[in-house]
């Protein structure tokens, strides 16, 4: 499925799993910018928006490299911003039971595959930055994106493709050591 | 040897440094490419299948734009082999490693990744207090080697002071540390393991243990690598048959009364490269 910033209700029909290419902006938000938007008010219109997790290499006014960063981190900042309109975040790793409650209804969680630093920049071009004060890693980098190939981690109705493979590992991992012990 | 000649040795130094990360950062080693490969080629799962595409392409497209395959460039942790008899000390060969390490911050370009632990504070070119990690050892040609090691992957890394009456609790701690992971380090994973030795010296040899090649193991190694795939985590925690490329261990001679197991987790973009500098 394609789809173009600013997000509206076409997202709540997304299940976990679904691979979805994504144009239009992103705005870039690690731990910093997050303390800072909480601080002094979000400097971009927040309605139907999607946050990028990710600390990007910049050069000359172009994006060099931008993979995603680890979401988890985000977990407590990222409330607000949903609040505000913000209709999907985007990173790795998955994010907290709490931010998928606050998802729920309105917004969705996209995962992009970590690394890949080099085919997120092909896709990219970049627009703006809010806080360049706070470097590079940390600054809010606004950046338009052509059909970034996605995939929906996290739904509006709970689903959750993250915790779903987790629970499934854990019984897996105490079924092999309960079998690897037994051959003792 | 003249002045002159030992200005030239450390010029070949730093520019071998140099060519050996940007090598590194850009060109993912040959093994490590056909791993993946067979990993998606094996592959029955949709999402696993896209995410291992996305890795294929990001490898070829960091390779035709001439750019770092992540944007985290990782701490650049160096092995060198020295001769005995080089001409220049051994901390004129340091300097020169991190000349051609400065070099390559500003050139590749690397993302300043090194701080003061504490204060938090950016050294602005990825040198700091005892960083770069540089393990010297002596052989017959001088060689850099280098190994970026990125922090997602390093911060779910493990150590264990196992009881040296269970070895069979071995494996068990080394898939435990994979499952904590999940998708954190950017599964497919390449896990390194070291075996006794002391506290430190495990952590050294897991490290060292991804300098190794990843086109085979040996049974041990391969029944690891069989019961974390087991575990279905798949690339990057979304499922899927392929959690880890490869299990690698190296061994070392312990106390009698320890068994110290390391296990450092890297990412698929297991990078490192290798350059023989002549004297």
């Amino acid at each position: 499925m394609k789809l173009h910033t600013p997000l509206g209700d076409e997202i709540l029909s997304l299940h976990a799993g679904d691979s979805v290419f994504l144009s239009g902006t992103l705005y870039t938000a690690r731990d910093e910018a997050h303390l800072r938007m909480m601080e002094e008010g979000i400097p971009f219109d927040p309605k139907g928006a999607a946050i990028y997790h990710c600390g990007p290499v910049i050069q000359d006014n172009r994006v060099i490299a931008a993979g995603p960063t680890t979401s988890a981190r985000m977990n407590p900042l990222s409330g607000f911003l949903l609040d505000r309109g913000v209709r999907c975040l985007i990173g790795k790793g998955g994010m907290s039971k709490e931010v998928s409650a606050s998802l729920r209804g309105r917004a969705v969680y996209l995962a992009f595959t970590g690394g890949c630093a080099a085919l997120a920049a092909s896709h990219m071009k970049l627009s703006g930055v809010f806080y360049p004060d706070l470097g590079m890693a940390e600054a809010v980098w606004v950046i338009e994106v052509i059909d970034l190939p996605l995939v929906v981690g996290i739904d509006a109705d709970g689903g959750d493709l993250f915790s779903d493979v987790d629970r499934r590992a854990r019984i897996r991992f105490e079924a092999w050591r309960a079998r690897s012990h037994g051959h003792e | 040897m003249h002045a002159s000649e030992e200005q030239t040795l450390k010029k070949a130094v730093s520019d071998a440094t140099l060519a050996c990360i940007h090598e590194a950062e850009v060109f993912l080693p040959s093994d490590v490419k056909a791993a993946i490969e067979a990993a998606y080629e094996a592959e029955t799962d949709s999402v696993a299948r896209g995410e291992l595409d996305n890795i294929r392409a990001n490898i070829r497209e960091a390779e035709r734009l001439d750019i770092p395959l992540c944007q985290d460039t990782g701490i650049i942790v160096i092995y060198l082999t020295v001769p005995h008899n080089l001409s220049i000390t051994e901390s004129e060969l340091k300097d020169a490693v991190y000349d051609g390490l400065r070099r390559a911050t500003n050139s590749v370009p690397l993302r300043p990744n090194a701080v003061d632990p504490i204060t938090r504070k950016n050294s602005g070119d990825n040198t700091g207090e005892a960083i770069p990690p540089i393990h010297m050892r002596e052989g017959p040609e001088l060689t850099i080697t280098v190994l970026p090691k990125g922090a997602g992957s390093e911060n779910v890394s493990r150590i264990g002071m196992l009881l040296p009456s269970q070895p069979e609790e071995i494996p068990s701690f080394i898939a435990e540390t994979v499952l904590l992971a999940g998708g954190r380090p950017c599964p497919p994973i390449v896990v390194g393991v070291g075996i006794g030795g002391t506290f430190d010296l495990a952590a050294a040899l897991a490290k060292e243990a991804l300098l190794l090649p990843i086109d085979s193991m040996d049974p041990f190694e391969a029944g690891i690598c069989d019961a974390i795939n087991e575990l279905g985590i798949g690339p990057m925690g979304l499922g899927g048959k392929t959690t880890a490329l490869a299990v690698k261990v190296k061994k070392a001679h312990c106390h009698t009364a320890s068994l110290p197991v390391a296990v450092n987790i890297q990412c698929w973009a297991c990078r490192r490269a290798t350059r023989t500098v002549v004297v």
